[in-house]
Order: structure tokens, then C-alpha cells, then sequence
């Protein structure tokens, strides 16, 4: 389907965004939340429970009203263009479920007929849509019947199959066996092709696979924001040299090391140390592997210099 | 208009065709429900009370229609959080709303076929009479569905509203008069009863079939009660159920 041209300012903005809920005896679930990312591609939310992601989507997606603050995207306020917005966003909730009477046809199809397709033609987007997730063989089968993985492949046809070119996906992949996962990574990398995906995830892997921009939440702050290259710049160390067997490990003058309880060696260091490191390492013979700094390496320690910092205060 | 009423039918189609279809068996519930206190009025009363409870039979169809939105409602809400999928789309909420409760009527329609026939066998009501009493149930269906909308709108748990839904719909449709008159309940409780906006239905749907004597006065009272709880639980459902949570 030919999704929506986008007309705005091609941006997905908040401005000290912040939520409290009324039960929460005053605790932010968002605090003075400001960011700026394109509205293209994959923009993943990182972070741990409870650290604002859900109320960050629900409130772009205008099923929830901020305290205070500002959101847009492209352009268009999430609060007075709500009417506009909701022509162009699609979104699967955390813990959406399919309803277990209808058929992944019937959900696909009324999904479409709620954003005012005609029967006839929702019918005909539903199938295309659930071939293109690999259910064709599956469409009449009753919800209930199929398995989580499944269930998870409707309701992304389902959005797959509307105009709509803005798309929240609040963890997507929780409670998916690896292949599936798998398969929706691959499914989700084809959709951003012409659509924007907002995607939050609790796997630290998937975000740094599929997401040009990553926004790390930590008790409903931003705690960083970029592409990765950009987040790693923010840390001290971008290389991690994992070593498996060293008699000995050479001097470490730059970096930290870590050890963990299956042998292992973790030296996180600068380019300059991490390159003099393998060199001591090769000639001692060390069996070892290195590569840039991961996402879950960047995040551990924006983090825990954010919990650090708010121990501190 | 047009994406309006495909909208609607997308409520329709979730909320009762595709359960129908697929489960047939929940219709027995809607079927057994009024008719069961229909017969168990009839069988008490000897048949004398048989015509206060085929109207009853109606109104009580007509009011848990609004009862079961609420749960519906919550359930699909909450359990599924597909109300959430549909605020994020351009669906409007009175077209939700709407569908969902039409879906709701026709659950309700074997139940009302069997009611239809009976009325025609055992009340035979004139034109005029049939036009109050469709007035009477339209007004008990907007009215409850109105309660319904604006409770599920405010309930996070399942367990919690389907309570709720029973608790409302056996204090406004089984313990009030409607399946009988208002005269069998000793009078200090009869002040009671009026706090029922069911109770004024009953009285109308059978004063309009002459199955009770109500005066000018009573007739008045009682649609001016039943219009007013009617528009204010609108009102209230227009201006304070969340589409978009706070």
C-alpha cells in the first residue's frame, strides 16, 4: 500500500514532555522528556521497566494526555491535531492481544474497516496482508488456535495493511522464541523502508539491529539519544575486547576490566589501548575476540552513571 | 457518513457477528436471561402478570444491552487493548461506541423475536401503544448504553466491571417493578423503587397497554424522568468518558 506522503516538518519533537498519573503520588513517569529525531526509519525507546517508555508511545500515539509539555511529528501536536494524527499513526499496544473469536482475516479486515476502508476491499487488503506476514495458509484459523508468534504476525499485518505511515510498536517481540523474533526483525526492517517506526524494546540487540536513532530512558528521563555511533561517542570506551583464556592479561592503563564468574575478561578501552591489547594478547597466544562497543555496554553505562548520579542528589 | 457507518460496522462485526458466528453457543445467554424471569413471573402469578412480563422481558433486554457494553467494552479494552488500537486511527469514539452497542441489540434479537410474538399473542398492543413502548425501550437502550460507555471508559480491571455490570443491571432491571406492577410492593419501599429510572419504564410500558391505570399527571412525570435521566447520562457520557486516557 502506498502509505501517506509525509507534508510536515519531517520531525518527531518533544519538548519537557512529563506525565504524572494521578495514583502515582506525584512520581514522574515522565520528566521534562525534550528530544528531536527524523520521522524516518526505525526511532527505538531503550530502557528498563518502568522507565517511561509505554507513557512516552501511548502519548505520541494520542491515547494518553501529558501533564505538561509539547509533542509533534511532522508538525502536527499530538494534543490540538489529534484528529490528523490519528489519519496517519497506527499502533500495536504492549500486551495487545488478538481476540480469540475472530479469524486473522476477520481482525485484519475490521481493523481496516475501522480506519473506514470498505468491506470488499479490507477483505482484499486483509489476505494480501496476512500473505506478506506468511499466513496466508492461516487466515480463517481461529485466533485462539494459533501460537504467541503468530498472534503477534496478525496485529503487525493488521497496521501493515493501513494508509497509516507513522507506526507504534510497544514491544513487539517480548514473549517471541528467537525465530520468530527473527522473522519479525526482518519483516520490520522491510516496513521502515517507507514508513516510520517508533519501537520500543526491552532487547537491547533488536534495537541496535533495526534502529537508525536510539533513545535511552532511565526513570522517565532521556538519558541519551542518537545513532549508536553517536551514543557510544558519549561513553569513555568504545572498544570491548572480550578475552576467554590468559594465563595473564597485559597492563590495562585506560580501561576497566570485568570478570565474570565463567572466566571470561571483559576490557572495555579506547581504540588506542584496545589495538595495543590484542597485540599482547596475540603474542601470549590468548584466545580473545574484539569489536566496538555494544549497545547493551553503552546503556549499562548511561544508566548506571545516571543511577549514580540520582544516588548522589 | 459512508466511513462512519463502515466504522460502525466494524464494532458490529467484532463485538457480536464474528462471536456469533464463531461461538454460537453465547447466544443461549442472551436468549435465557430475560425469558427466564419472564417465566418465572408467569408461573408465580398464574398467568396473570404474563403481559407486565413480556415488557419487562423487553426492558431488561433493552438495559443489559448497556450492561454488557460496559463489559464488553472493559473486556476488549482492557484485556486486549484494542480500544487503544482504535484511538490511534481515525475511528471516532460515537462511532465505536455506536457499533459496539448495536452490536450488542443484536445479540439481544432472538431474545426480542421471542418477546415480539409473545407481545402480539398476549398484549396485542394498538399502533399508539406500540410506538410508546418502542419510545420507552429506545430510551432504556440509549440510556443504559450511555452508563455503560462512560463506566468501562473508567475501569482498568475485568473482574471489577463485569461485577459492577451485574450489580447495576439487578438494581435497575430485576429488583425494581418492571416485570410486574408497581402496586405488589408495600409502600414504604415503593419511594424506593422510584429511584429507578426502570421503574418509571415499567410504569409507562404498561400504562401504555392498559395492563395498569396511570393518570395525565403519573404519564408526564414519568416520561419527564425517563427523557432527563436519558440526556443527562448522554451529557455525562459525552463530556466525561475518556476516549484518550488522562
Amino acid at each position: 500500500m502506498k502509505a501517506v506522503v509525509q507534508t510536515g516538518d519531517g520531525q518527531l519533537s518533544c519538548e519537557s514532555l512529563t506525565k504524572v498519573y494521578s495514583d502515582s503520588k506525584g512520581k514522574k513517569a515522565l520528566d521534562a522528556v525534550s528530544l528531536q529525531v527524523p520521522s524516518q526509519g526505525i526511532f527505538s525507546l531503550i530502557g528498563m521497566n518502568g522507565a517511561g517508555k509505554t507513557t512516552l508511545v501511548r502519548i505520541l500515539a494520542t491515547q494518553l494526555e501529558p501533564t505538561e509539555g509539547k509533542a509533534t511529528i511532522d508538525g502536527l501536536d499530538v494534543m490540538k491535531d489529534a484528529k490528523k494524527i490519528r489519519e496517519r499513526i497506527a499502533c500495536i499496544p504492549q500486551e495487545a492481544r488478538t481476540v480469540p473469536w475472530m479469524t486473522p482475516k476477520q481482525t485484519v479486515l475490521s481493523y481496516l474497516m475501522w480506519r473506514g476502508v470498505g468491506y470488499g476491499e479490507a477483505s482484499r487488503k486483509a489476505l494480501e496482508a496476512l500473505a506478506k506476514v506468511g499466513l496466508e495458509g492461516q487466515a480463517n484459523v481461529l485466533n485462539r488456535r494459533l501460537s504467541g508468534g503468530t498472534k503477534r504476525k496478525v496485529l503487525v499485518a493488521a497496521v501493515l495493511s493501513s494508509e497509516a505511515d507513522i507506526i507504534f510498536l510497544d514491544e513487539p517481540t517480548t514473549g517471541l522464541d528467537p525465530l520468530s523474533r527473527q522473522e519479525l526483525w526482518t519483516f520490520l526492517g522491510g516496513l521502515a523502508q517507507d514508513r516510520f517506526l517508533i519501537l520500543t524494546t526491552h532487547y537491547l540487540e533488536e534495537a541496535e539491529r533495526l534502529a537508525q536513532v536510539i533513545g535511552i530512558l532511565h526513570r522517565g528521563r532521556v538519558v541519551g539519544i542518537g545513532t549508536l555511533e553517536q551514543l557510544r561517542a558519549k561513553v569513555r570506551y568504545q572498544y570491548s575486547l572480550m578475552v576467554t583464556s590468559a594465563s595473564e592479561l597485559p597492563p590495562i592503563r585506560q580501561g576497566s576490566v570485568t570478570k565474570s564468574r565463567i572466566g571470561q575478561t571483559q576490557i572495555l578501552t579506547d581504540e588506542a589501548e584496545a589495538y595495543e591489547v590484542s597485540r599482547l594478547l596475540l603474542e601470549k597466544g590468548a584466545k580473545f575476540s574484539m569489536s566496538r562497543t555494544s549497545l547493551e555496554d553503552v546503556f549499562f553505562h548511561l544508566v548506571h552513571r545516571d543511577g549514580l548520579e540520582g544516588r548522589d542528589a | 457518513m459512508r466511513v462512519w457507518m463502515r466504522e460502525v460496522l466494524a464494532s458490529v462485526l467484532v463485538n457480536s457477528l464474528y462471536e456469533m458466528k464463531n461461538y454460537p453457543v453465547v447466544l443461549l445467554n442472551t436468549v435465557l436471561s430475560p425469558l427466564s424471569f419472564l417465566l418465572v413471573i408467569t408461573f408465580v402469578s398464574k398467568g396473570q402478570l404474563i403481559g407486565e412480563a413480556i415488557e419487562g422481558g423487553f426492558i431488561m433486554s433493552m438495559f443489559q444491552s448497556g450492561m454488557s457494553l460496559q463489559g464488553d467494552l472493559s473486556h476488549l479494552k482492557n484485556d486486549f487493548k484494542l480500544q487503544d488500537m482504535v484511538v490511534s486511527s481515525p475511528t471516532t469514539p460515537s462511532a465505536y461506541v455506536m457499533g459496539m452497542a448495536l452490536a450488542e441489540i443484536i445479540y439481544s434479537l432472538p431474545a426480542l423475536a421471542v418477546l415480539a410474538v409473545l407481545a402480539a399473542i398476549y398484549i396485542q398492543p394498538g399502533p399508539l401503544a406500540t410506538l410508546q413502548l418502542l419510545l420507552v425501550f429506545l430510551l432504556m437502550f440509549f440510556a443504559s448504553v450511555a452508563l455503560g460507555f462512560t463506566l468501562s471508559t473508567f475501569s482498568s480491571d475485568i473482574v471489577q466491571s463485569f461485577a459492577f455490570s451485574r450489580l447495576i443491571s439487578t438494581l435497575f432491571s430485576t429488583i425494581p417493578p418492571v416485570y410486574y406492577p408497581i402496586s405488589y410492593i408495600p409502600l414504604p419501599f415503593r419511594y424506593a423503587a422510584y429511584l429507578s429510572p426502570t421503574t418509571y419504564a415499567g410504569e409507562l410500558a404498561q400504562g401504555s397497554t392498559g395492563l395498569i391505570l396511570l393518570s395525565q399527571a403519573e404519564t408526564a412525570v414519568a416520561w419527564v424522568v425517563l427523557v432527563a435521566v436519558c440526556v443527562a447520562l448522554l451529557l455525562i457520557a459525552s463530556k466525561k468518558a475518556r476516549w484518550r486516557d488522562v
